[in-house]
């Protein structure tokens, strides 16, 4: 069999992973705070993509990094980037992709806290930051971890916007869920099925863990 | 010294409401803020301490201004030196007792200030516990110190006490008392206990409708100069019954019931959940609604 699809899989869900998590903390963040009229927009923008089927961002993103379009030819010729086909362009795809994974449980989490907290904070004397940092982020830890899995579990998954605008080429944008479909079309179906039950594993996997982390039993465990 | 002078439109339950309240408080003064909830009390304290934006007027400590909606200045809460107590203690659950106060160090400040507090508040054999496992009175006493630790000239109390037992409240009434004492605090209290308020204030303001509508000193405030008594205390009518040519009244002061006899005249002025005076010049006593 061969690995590197999977590879490749974990690679990019590590990368948008880390990537979503730096990303989604300040959008979350503002989010939970603000007043601001364009709040509702904002968040229908983050959620999109829950119910968007993922063709259609793919077919958007396909024309917008094309070096035919303006945008994606001032990326190459400026910049040097080439998003299409290319593992970069499948980062940026799937950051956007599962945007929502990571920023509704922070949002969440932030918002279940008691404004007390922060306002105490403040009257110490603490910046914003500090007070995101120190106090919010460690009390809403379960939600943090949540979110990573989700956008973790997600991008592992993701099948769409990949082969829109990754394509099928081995080693670069050839994804585990991608080389399941190609050996299926191929009628190789003891490949795909080892795949298959690679990915099935390992997504159930994580996703116990987080049930059992966050519901407690491991610290019961431990008692 | 404190001068307020604030406007402010608030969405509170009943409607709209204008705050709208003049208030002068002495530098090194006790003061209390009394009245109904939704009174505007709360906000107030919020709007000194900056967490809440006034629609005009201004807030001057000192010779400084806070906040003044003409010259267009607005300290942040930050930058305004208050130590606030809030009415949910507002203990941070990742840090244990000793952790939540140094965290409120500021930048080069002398550590010494958190084994002081720790003694002062007798924290030091809880100082490794996390919030959650702390009583009311314990988690109110870390509170408290946490808002020292930034040695405030203003200290703020938002019903700090209203969800303890009366034997821990009259523990921390104390502690309050010594705490402004010792680090010559200037300190404002919302309650709505009388007993507790006639204990620690110098001052009263009450607040109706956002407004100040009535300030004293506590004693005047209630009405408590007017008699002289060997001994007095506060509480609430429970009952009014009718004996032969007496009434007999019972009063809910602290957890005791105690019976008073009154004649009728003076039982006709009194119904039910009033809160009263009960005082004593010797022999007979003397219970009068304040």
């Amino acid at each position: 069999m061969d690995w590197q699809p999977l590879v490749l899989t974990f690679k990019l869900a590590v990368v948008t992973t880390a990537i979503l998590f730096v990303v989604s903390i300040p959008i979350a963040n503002w989010l939970s705070s603000t007043k601001s009229k364009i709040r509702p927009v904002l968040e229908t923008l983050v959620s999109m993509p829950l119910v968007l089927p993922p063709t259609v961002l793919g077919f958007y993103m396909l024309v917008a990094f094309s070096p035919e379009n303006a945008f994606g030819n001032w990326l190459n010729e400026y910049l040097g980037i080439k998003l299409i086909f290319s593992f970069g362009g499948l980062v940026v795809a799937s950051v956007i992709y599962s945007l929502p994974f990571m920023v509704q449980p922070i949002q969440a989490g932030l918002s279940s806290l008691p404004s007390t907290l922060k306002e105490a904070s403040y009257t110490m004397g603490k910046s914003k930051m500090t007070t995101l940092l120190k106090i919010l982020l460690p009390n809403i830890k379960p939600s943090l971890l949540t979110g990573i899995v989700l956008s973790f579990a997600h991008t592992v998954g993701e099948f769409g916007v990949v082969l829109m605008i990754g394509g099928n080429m081995p080693g670069k944008t050839k994804v585990a869920s991608i080389a399941i479909y190609d050996e299926v079309e191929a009628l190789n179906y003891a490949a795909a099925n080892s795949y298959s039950l690679i990915l099935f594993s390992v997504t159930f996997v994580i996703l116990l863990l987080v049930y059992l982390t966050n519901g407690g039993y491991f610290k019961r465990f431990a008692q | 010294m404190i001068r307020l002078n604030l406007k402010k439109t608030l969405q509170s339950a009943g409607g709209k409401m204008v705050l709208d309240l003049q208030l002068t408080i002495e530098k090194g003064e006790f003061v209390t803020l009394f009245g109904e909830s939704g009174a505007g009390k709360t906000s107030t304290l919020r709007m000194l301490s900056g967490l809440l934006r006034p629609d005009s007027g201004t807030i001057e400590v000192g010779e400084a201004t806070w906040f003044s909606s003409q010259e267009n200045i607005d300290l942040k809460p930050q930058q305004r030196k208050v130590g606030y107590v809030f009415q949910d203690y507002a203990l941070f659950p990742n840090m244990n007792v000793r952790q939540n106060l140094e965290y409120a160090l500021q930048k080069n400040q002398d550590r010494a200030i958190i084994e002081e507090l720790l003694e002062f508040a007798e924290l030091v054999e809880l100082q490794q516990r996390k919030p959650e496992t702390l009583s009311g009175g314990q988690k109110q006493r870390v509170a408290l110190a946490r808002a020292l630790v930034q040695r405030p000239e203003i200290l703020i109390l938002d019903e700090p006490l209203s969800a303890l037992d009366l034997k821990m409240r009259i523990k921390l009434q104390e502690y309050l008392l010594k705490v402004h004492k010792k680090y010559k605090l200037t300190t404002i209290l919302v309650s709505h206990d009388i007993a507790e308020i006639v204990k620690l204030s110098d001052s009263v303001f009450e607040l109706q409708n956002g407004s100040v509508v009535k300030k004293g000193t506590a004693t005047d405030f209630f009405g408590l100069n007017k008699t002289s008594a060997k001994f007095r205390f506060s509480g609430e009518v429970l009952k009014i019954q009718k004996e032969d040519v007496l009434y007999v009244i019972s009063v809910l002061i602290g957890n005791d019931i105690i019976r008073v006899v009154s004649d009728p005249k003076e039982a006709e002025l009194l119904k039910v959940g009033d809160q009263v005076l009960v005082a004593s010049k010797a022999f007979n006593p003397i219970i009068q609604k304040i």
